[in-house]
């Protein structure tokens, strides 16, 4: 029956979304609706394939949609980061925007594919698939629907080629991290419910008795989510057959719901979501219980009672009131503290097994992860308070800031993530080489060290310049001048990204070779309870 | 009073008051008597549920 009706759904989609190509008064429309006539034809056909045939019993765990999931991660990171690296030389030479490419392809387009890529693409699919996989291993219950489980996982994925695509045919709302125009911003929130019912419902089949700290974090990365997607993207759009959409709110109050939403989705998305895979993977690739739980919780709430109220810090000496930006810089310095407390409780797991570091490059990669993580939240504080913000504002410090949390903490932890599932979820006695894994992570985190080290170079030497009178009171330094003299730090920037990049082809290299060659593991022994 | 000044007036001082308390009582909470036997096994869940249970399993035959 409800084959019968997914039929019906899938093919009222395709006729809906092919009358409105001949309506299109867009590009990026049209192209999104004949994406989406493809999209729900090959549905249609896949049901129509299926249907008659016996359903698969469903036993264990559902790893499926996880074993595709980790590849995609792997891929989108490998994308996320050529885009990076491509418009990084971009910045030192300007000539690689070529006329031919004008409006398709130029810094201002490839922009926000790069930033889209490695947060939404990168580290939405890794998001997803561990916490499909965690809230599975620590609760001992399969996937609460496994037709939802899909749902999600395949609905996440065409909210990517829906906003990839329309960055560069140039359907934006120019809202940072928040582009995607009002359709692809409904889809997901369509997929955004589904997944928030899906992980609710496992939880609530679970056979633990206790809701595991990593569940909680990934718990409320979707609730948080949800709500600062809605709040922002609540536009109006000129015409349902166009891509343009009006926001409702405006001038600063704009500014500070965009920047709410913008430092929460550095907070939730990239921070509590990630913490949700430190708080499994750590443990389990040591092969030890978190330092200490107690400190977990603590770690949780306090997280979740102060990013939201940091996001002002993105808008000091703008229109924004003055106590709204002070709230903003209060509340991002006590964060300080809870984020350290978190980098202490993930450190200090290892305590005891403190050779493995020496002896298992994939903690190393783990290990590193959670010290960029330390690193970044000290960093970002001090980077909130408003002196030192009116020298980093608007200069490539904060470029850097942001690059050492998104390369060293949430890159590194989830090609840590990637290291210990591939093996697990093809059922294989380990990776096909670990020396390929060490060469990873020293191409990573020198390309990591030249980024960071150059961006705090060029970052201050621009404040400087910029804030620079001479004794009559006037500017010394023309914009132009600083951009001269960025040059050589573009070049190091640019050189750490191949770094960077070349490490994550290895890797590729190596998990595709784990999946292929690698030899399996010995039979499990049926549920064994592991030593205490 | 318009409608901001009110909220205003609320948010920063009985809502305020509220999570802050909220936020204490989850911390006194934590370390309440007997918790850390609980989360000393808490702790341990990832280590005891890779493999599916024996009655997921049983499912399959």
């Amino acid at each position: 029956m409800w084959d019968y009706l997914k039929l019906v759904i899938f093919g009222l989609i395709a006729i809906l979304a092919a009358i409105a190509t001949t309506y299109a008064r867009d590009l990026a429309y049209l192209v999104h609706a004949i994406l989406v006539v493809a999209i729900a034809a090959a549905g249609f056909i896949i049901t129509l394939r299926k249907m008659g045939h016996e359903k698969a019993p469903k036993s264990g765990y559902l790893d499926a949609p996880i074993r595709i999931g980790v590849a995609l991660t792997a891929f989108w990171g490998v994308v996320g980061f050529l885009v990076g690296t491509y418009i990084a030389f971009m910045l030192a030479f300007p000539q690689l925007n070529f006329a031919w490419a004008e409006g398709i392809l130029n810094f201002g387009r490839l922009r926000p594919l790069h930033t889209s890529a490695v947060i939404f693409a990168f580290g939405g699919t890794a998001l997803i698939t561990s916490s499909f996989y965690v809230v599975q291993r620590t609760t001992g219950a399969r996937l609460w629907s496994d037709g939802l489980a899909w749902f999600v996982f395949w609905g996440y994925q065409i909210v990517i080629l829906l906003a990839a695509t329309g960055y560069i045919l140039g359907s934006t709302q120019g809202k940072e991290y928040a582009e995607p125009e009002w359709y692809t911003d409904l889809w997901l929130t369509i997929v955004w419910v589904g997944y928030l019912l899906l992980f609710m419902g496992t939880l609530m089949k679970r056979k633990e008795p206790h809701i595991y700290v990593a569940n909680w974090f990934y718990l409320s990365f979707i609730i948080t989510i949800a709500m600062l997607h809605v709040v922002n993207n609540l536009s109006i759009p000129v015409s349902i057959f166009g891509s343009k959409s009006v926001q409702v709110f405006a001038g600063v109050q704009d500014a500070m719901t965009q920047w709410w939403y913008g430092h929460n989705a550095v907070g939730f998305f990239l921070t509590a979501g990630f913490l949700g895979m430190m708080y499994y993977f750590i443990p389990k690739q040591a092969e030890r219980p978190v330092f200490s739980y107690k400190l977990s919780i603590i770690h949780f709430w306090a997280l979740i009672f102060l990013y939201i109220w940091a996001g002002p810090h993105h808008l000091h000496y703008t229109a924004l009131p003055d106590w709204a930006s002070t709230l903003g810089m209060v509340f991002s310095v006590v964060l300080w503290m809870p984020s350290w407390g978190g980098m202490i409780n993930g450190l200090m797991t290892l305590s005891g097994a403190w050779d493995k570091l020496r002896t298992d490059p994939i903690i190393r990669m783990m290990v590193i992860s959670v010290g960029f993580y330390g690193m970044s939240t000290f960093e970002g504080p001090m980077m909130s308070i408003k002196a030192v913000n009116s020298l980093s504002h608007y200069t490539d410090w904060t470029i850097g800031h942001v690059h050492s949390g998104a390369l060293g903490w949430n890159g590194m932890i989830t090609f840590g993530m990637l290291y210990f599932l591939f093996p697990k979820l093809w059922n294989k006695a380990g990776l096909y080489s670990l020396k390929l894994v060490s060469w990873h992570f020293w191409l990573a985190t020198i390309g990591i060290v030249l980024y960071a080290a150059s961006m705090w170079v060029t970052g201050i030497m621009e404040g400087l310049m910029w804030r620079e009178v001479d004794a009559q009171g006037f500017l010394v330094n023309s914009f132009a001048d600083t951009v001269a003299a960025k040059f050589p730090m573009y070049l190091v920037r640019g050189f750490g990204g191949i770094l960077y990049l070349s490490g994550a082809l290895i890797m590729a290299y190596n998990l595709w070779m784990t999946v292929r060659k690698a030899p399996l593991a010995e039979a499990t022994t049926p549920a064994a309870a592991p030593a205490e | 009073m318009d409608t901001y000044s009110i909220f205003r007036e609320i948010a920063d001082s009985w809502v305020l008051l509220a999570m802050f308390l909220f936020f204490i009582a989850t911390v006194l909470w934590v370390f309440r008597p007997g918790s850390r036997d609980l989360h000393r096994d808490a702790a341990q869940a990832p280590f005891r549920n890779d493999e599916p249970g024996a009655d997921m399993k049983e499912a399959r035959q």
